[in-house]
């Protein structure tokens, strides 16, 4: 799966936000995502990166992505 | 014998702390499980280890309960932490130990591994 992929669905839960997507082997499966949203203000790590799940959930599910690292921040 | 998901939810329950991994804590066959780990034993955590890599129903079930995706998992007193990521950032700014303090109260340091009966 190319990194554009998955920057574009992560784009698409979190508009305005500033993701970046780091394919960290070159082999389209291991992805480090950074991803600042005002979507996080609030939230608790858990909860932030339950988000970030949950907008990959269908490359992670089928073992499309096989290594996810995440990384979140808020805005305020 | 009861089923996969209730001895997972037993594990989760009654360990003070349980990581799913993959692999052995001697032998983790994965980086993000091994983080996870480290994390853990610097913060003073004891470690309960359940290793997925025997059976796909392992994975199946443990995230069914979560709704957790990826492994490792964490689980403090039955609550779900995170993965390596959540955990090591708690790690490097205390609050794993305060986490960890705050609800196993005063504590003893092992590691200990508890195997699944598949059937």
């Amino acid at each position: 799966m190319a990194a554009n992929t998955i920057l574009a669905l992560l784009d698409h839960v979190f508009p305005g936000g500033d993701v970046a997507v780091e394919d960290r082997t070159g082999g389209g499966d291991h992805f480090q995502v950074t991803v600042t949203s005002e979507r996080f203000n609030g939230l608790s790590l858990i909860e932030q990166h339950k988000l970030v799940n949950a907008a990959l959930a269908a490359p992670l599910a089928d073992g499309t992505i096989h290594e996810l690292r995440i990384r979140t921040k808020g805005t305020a | 014998m009861s089923t996969l998901h209730d001895q997972i939810k037993q594990v989760i329950d009654t360990e003070p702390v349980t990581v799913f991994i993959k692999g052995t804590p001697e032998a983790p066959a994965c980086g993000n499980s091994m983080r996870a780990m480290q994390a853990l034993w610097q913060a003073g955590a004891p470690i309960v280890a359940v290793d997925v890599l025997p059976d796909p129903r392992i994975r199946q079930e443990l995230t069914s309960l979560s709704e957790w995706p990826t492994i490792p998992q964490v689980f403090v007193k039955g609550e779900l932490i995170g993965g390596a990521d959540i955990t090591e950032e708690m790690h490097a700014s205390g609050a794993l130990k305060e986490k960890i303090d705050e609800a196993l109260g005063e504590h003893t340091q092992f590691v200990r591994t508890v195997e699944l009966a598949l059937d």
